[in-house]
């Protein structure tokens, strides 16, 4: 959730589904913090829902956790339905219905249906793959509100390499031809990483050709299973800045055709996003087993204890949780943090990455240049993208359950 | 008004243009927060009263001089001045993808 001014009238307020959505390489961005503070001081606005750790693919840059979360643990339909109408009763604006695979959930409809009737602006996030067409026409007509399919690739054979799931682009453009022709506005989403970097215009020419509305470049961001497959995903600085630049280019020339929001990873950056426009602040996110998180990747921090849906009202969670309070507002932060005329800007970064680097997730998320772990952490990236790619860890049941543990050796602070 | 971007596609706002909001835009008002928001993908805009005011109006029949005559009737400001903040208004939000004609 970032907020940006679009003219005198508005004040228009980002909720994306990821972790990371303060991060933006639009330059005409400001961090105005007013419909942030008018719209998030009553109730969070945004809530993504994985409703399941069940997918047909096997991304290695996965967000979910390195354990997925198996399906016998899954919310039932009427403690999702719950779920949607107290959403809509609390003040959220708009639900993520996530994954996973979403579409794996065979009651998607009554979720929608919930959603939608709760007052809920509904977005369906899927990999499209096993998605037929009499069943988004149910969904659409159930008020889905916006569908996104993720891309792995504009190139079928890379694709495949990077998803473990044969011919799925051709079944991806087959879907998206069906969410415009059903005028539902559909959102490509691109996550781009050093073996697809170089597709970057063709990503742009396709989403154009499909009559998107929007476009995700989105940048792998190190959590989950990326972090674990860090070493085959990461580009080099040279690779980032100059699709970055291009992707600005573009975004003016297509301006009036397609939005193309961007999220950049942050290793190479010199100050940390405002993860999450800041924790516990506007967004909720509930695993398939129904714990309550203020990120999706919060379970990294492991003192959190995370409250469950089926214990709690979520409102109740919201307010009064440990894990929404331990790092709310400024008073949990250490230096540098704590006397930065930033923190209530960036709120000190993202903590996972702080808990990921640094092993203390109260530390400045090294991402910021004024971290002691910033240097070391950026020369990690650079050696990581200078050698051949590592194999993938593709993210999968069997992966999830050999426990693969991240080769994240201690950095050394800075003096 | 910058007038130079003409990619293709792109939608000029003009005095004629008959503007309005796409299905899947939902203009709600939030009585928890007592304020009217623009739900649209990923994406919550907050309007203000004037903004609000222009949105209702944009039924795709009416044109952008239709609109400004009928606030004019509502605004304490002149036909100019009303007129230059829909255009700009309007051209903004299709800017964004928000505003069709």
């Amino acid at each position: 959730m970032r907020p940006t001014k679009t003219n005198g009238h508005f004040e228009t307020l980002v909720v994306d589904d990821e972790p990371t959505n303060g991060v933006s390489g639009r330059t005409e961005v400001l961090y105005d913090t007013e419909a942030s503070e008018a719209l998030c001081a009553r109730a969070p606005i945004g809530l993504l829902a994985e409703l399941t750790h069940r997918c047909p693919l096997q991304c290695s840059y996965c967000s979910n956790p390195l354990e997925l979360e198996r399906v016998n643990k899954e919310l039932t339909t009427a403690e999702w339905v719950s779920v949607m109408q107290q959403a809509g009763a609390m003040g959220i604006l708009q639900v993520h219905l996530s994954g996973g695979e979403p579409t794996a959930r065979k009651d998607l409809e009554e979720i929608v249906s919930a959603a939608s009737k709760a007052g809920l602006y509904t977005n369906l996030i899927t990999a499209a793959v096993t998605l037929t067409r009499p069943r988004l026409e149910e969904l659409a007509k159930r008020g889905l509100d916006h569908v996104q399919i993720s891309f792995q690739d504009v190139n079928e054979e890379n694709a495949e390499h990077i998803s473990a799931y044969p011919e799925g682009l051709r079944k991806k453009l087959e879907v998206a031809h069906w969410v415009t022709e059903l005028g539902l506005p559909l959102t490509i989403n691109a996550p781009i990483h050093r073996q697809n970097i170089h597709n970057v215009p063709r990503y742009i020419e396709l989403a154009v050709e499909l009559g998107a509305q929007r476009l995700e470049i989105a940048h792998v961001q190190y959590y989950g299973w990326a972090f674990l497959n860090r070493a085959a995903l990461i580009p080099t600085y040279k690779q980032t800045m100059e699709s970055i630049e291009f992707v600005e280019r573009e975004r003016e020339r297509l301006k009036g055709v397609l939005t193309i929001d961007m999220v950049v990873p942050d290793y190479y950056a010199k100050r940390p996003k405002p993860c999450m426009g800041g924790w516990g602040k506007g967004f909720i996110n509930i695993t398939p087993s129904g714990k309550v998180l203020p990120c999706h990747a919060a379970e990294t921090i492991k003192h959190l204890k995370f409250d469950n849906v089926k214990d709690r009202k979520l409102l109740d969670i919201w307010l009064n949780s440990d894990a929404f309070n331990a790092f709310r507002g400024t008073e949990w932060m250490k230096e540098p943090c704590c006397s930065c005329a930033f923190r209530e800007i960036d709120f000190g970064g993202c903590r996972c990455q702080a808990m990921a680097i640094t092993g203390d997730a109260r530390n400045t998320d090294p991402a910021c240049a004024l971290s002691p772990y910033h240097g070391e952490m950026v020369a990690l990236a650079h050696s990581e993208a200078g050698r051949p790619p590592k194999p993938f860890i593709y993210r999968n049941p069997r992966n999830a359950t050999n426990a693969p543990k991240p080769e994240q050796r201690p950095l050394v602070p800075a003096e | 008004m910058m007038a130079e971007g003409t990619s293709p596609g792109r939608l000029l706002v003009t005095q004629e243009t008959r503007p309005f909001l796409p299905a899947y835009l939902k203009l709600r008002h939030d009585t928890g927060r007592g304020r009217w928001v623009l739900l649209a993908p990923e994406r919550i805009l907050t309007p203000d009263e004037t903004a609000v005011a222009v949105l209702k109006l944009c039924d795709g029949k009416r044109t952008v001089e239709e609109i400004t005559e009928a606030l004019a009737k509502d605004y304490a400001a002149s036909v100019d001045v009303i007129r230059k903040d829909v255009v700009e208004l309007l051209q903004g939000l299709a800017d964004k993808g928000y505003v069709k004609a």
